[in-house]
């Protein structure tokens, strides 16, 4: 953080609610995406990418960079939008989510997107790459971390616990899960659908050192992040309790806000709401 | 005569040698693809993934994002059929550099039976963009495949047969992605093969040749991108085709040779190969007479296709 004087929870603060605006403005404006889990992850994405990777928007492919993996691909506003506020990407892309031709798919494509480390958006697969990296840091003695963020309903796929079990087994300390724990998915509760507790417990019995945060509170995302860096010799999970749709009222909560765009009148009132705060 | 999955362990471990970005990955059936040569050699470079072939699929993704090329190896229909979609999304889409090996290839599974049979392999890897498709032909084939394919940059899939079959090349062959080769002169007829059905196609030409017809057999080991002029040449050459492969006769090399012939000069053609069917448990020599894949059954094929043209 570059603000001088600016209280840095404050700066980050601020730029969530930038990220936020811009998740609601490209999902009206394209009238597709998914703002409830976008708006769930926007304050892990915004601590990850401004205060705790570590990177450069002038060389989105160094190699010894840290790597975000977004597993749950279809929060991909929040990403896109988060890396425009980074200086990955021009402001100006965000009002081409979604169209023809444009480079911001409605899932990621790292081919198309600078800043983008792996093409995600089928669910499950992301653990996975995230433990390919890790590996290959290791083997070439790099010290880079690797982060990949998971929605809560995502940890249904069987992939998951499969690349939770080798995370374990290879004793990867590099690699940091984060479970954006909404509790909501497309056809409602978790808990409903296809419950997945204790996640904590779970974690726990696959070898993960477990640690759980509210994930709209920066200083506990920015503890959890550097807590995860002193334990060796195991993955770190960071649950992440958040709300789906937050900071837009009419969403909170609400799984028919999974994949609904807001039409411009109530586009304008979140946007309000937002300036509110 | 090798087995050609020894060729492939020994190929493995020389390119290893050779070059030092390339790892692999095993789903504890290393022992069965001879991956464990390379375990064996290069201990650091080899990750056990145990039976979680999905799992295995994204961990190499993410090893090729860091510069890494992945050989992921474990038999031909989990690496297609249980981690399709791992394939399709996590390597192929994002064009990564990952070799992804099928062993026990067609009906040749070591008496396993049609759970281990990869019959439809080479139709759903040809169905996803941006992955080339090889089988090939014997030992000497594999031989050179191997480094070839680690040479190549983007996903790859390589069939993997497990047992010996005849030698057709030798060691002053030059493999090459997406060229076929013509392994057997002939005006009569042309059979486009790929895989260990090359060798029975090579026998089919010698048993039409003692009735006077003279077969040409081409070796078409990269299904996908197919070389469109060799099958264009032949159709022209000699006027009938017949595609002859150890795979399903939809969605393989059949499928691929009738798909260029349609649009740049369509003739008489057959396709031998797996009827719609699944395959059992069975010796080699068994499974290749039952389910018409041998040299008679080729030739046969070759003569009524012939007659149909007249």
């Amino acid at each position: 953080m570059s603000l001088q004087g600016v209280d840095p929870i404050r700066a980050l603060e601020q730029r969530a609610k930038a990220v936020r605006k811009h998740v609601l403005t490209m999902i009206s404006h394209a009238q597709v995406g998914h703002p409830g889990g976008s708006l769930s992850c926007v304050d892990l994405l915004v601590a990850l990418y401004i205060a705790v990777l570590l990177i450069d928007p002038l060389q989105p492919s160094w190699s010894e960079r840290d790597q975000l993996i977004l597993s749950k691909g279809h929060a991909a506003t929040a990403l896109y939008a988060t890396l425009a506020e980074r200086g990955f990407i021009p402001l100006e892309w965000l009002a081409t989510f979604g169209q023809i031709n444009s480079p911001l798919q409605v899932h990621p494509d790292r081919n198309k997107v600078p800043g983008v480390d792996a093409s995600t958006g089928a669910l499950g697969q992301g653990l996975s790459i995230g433990l390919g990296v890790s590996l290959a840091a290791s083997l070439d003695r790099r010290d880079s971390r690797v982060f990949v963020l998971l929605g809560d309903g995502e940890l249904q796929e069987g992939q998951i616990w499969e690349a939770a079990m080798a995370c374990s087994h290879y004793r990867v300390d590099n690699l940091v899960a984060i479970v954006d724990s909404n509790q909501v998915q497309l056809m409602g509760p978790v808990s409903a659908v296809m419950g997945i507790q204790p996640l904590p417990a779970k974690f726990e019995s696959f070898g993960w050192n477990v640690l759980e945060i509210d994930g709209h509170q920066f200083p506990q995302i920015l503890t959890a992040t550097d807590a995860a860096k002193s334990c060796r010799s195991k993955p770190t999970v960071i649950i992440a309790r958040t709300v789906k749709g937050k900071g837009c009222s009419f969403m909170e909560n609400k799984s028919e806000w999974h994949g609904r765009a807001p039409t411009g009148d109530e586009l304008c009132q979140a946007l309000l709401e937002l300036d509110r705060d | 005569m090798t087995a050609i999955r020894d060729t492939f362990g020994t190929a493995l471990v020389e390119l290893g040698g050779k070059n030092d970005q390339v790892v692999v990955l095993d789903a504890d059936l290393g022992s069965s693809t001879r991956a464990v040569l390379f375990a064996k050699a290069f201990p650091q470079r080899f990750f056990q993934m145990g039976i979680a072939e999905q799992n295995m699929m994204g961990v190499a993704a993410g090893l090729a994002l860091s510069g890494k090329i992945p050989f992921v190896t474990s038999f031909a229909t989990f690496v297609t059929k249980r981690a399709c979609d791992q394939v399709a999304i996590s390597i192929a889409y994002p064009n990564l550099n990952v070799k992804i090996i099928g062993a026990y290839t067609g009906l040749f599974s070591g008496h396993t039976g049609a759970t281990h049979q990869a019959i439809e392999d080479i139709s759903i890897m040809r169905g996803i963009p941006n992955i080339v498709v090889i089988d090939p032909a014997d030992a000497e084939e594999m031989r050179q495949a191997v480094p070839a394919i680690a040479d190549y940059q983007g996903p790859v899939y390589l069939r993997e047969t497990r047992d010996q079959w005849p030698d057709i090349f030798g060691t002053n062959y030059r493999f090459a992605i997406g060229k076929a080769t013509t392994v057997v002169e002939g005006q009569d007829a042309s059979i486009i093969a790929c895989g260990v059905l090359t060798s029975e196609s090579v026998q089919a030409a010698a048993l039409l040749a003692k009735q006077g017809i003279k077969a040409q057999v081409i070796n078409m080991s990269t299904i996908k991108p197919i070389d469109r002029q060799a099958v264009v040449t032949a159709a022209r050459q000699t006027g009938t085709i017949i595609t002859a492969e150890n795979h399903s006769i939809f969605g393989g090399l059949g499928s691929a040779v009738a798909e260029v012939l349609v649009e740049e000069r369509p003739c008489w053609m057959s396709r031998v190969g797996i009827p719609d069917v699944f395959g059992e448990s069975g010796s080699n020599q068994e499974l290749i007479e039952k389910y018409g894949l041998d040299a008679r059954h080729i030739a046969e094929v070759v003569m009524r296709t012939i007659k149909k043209g007249r």
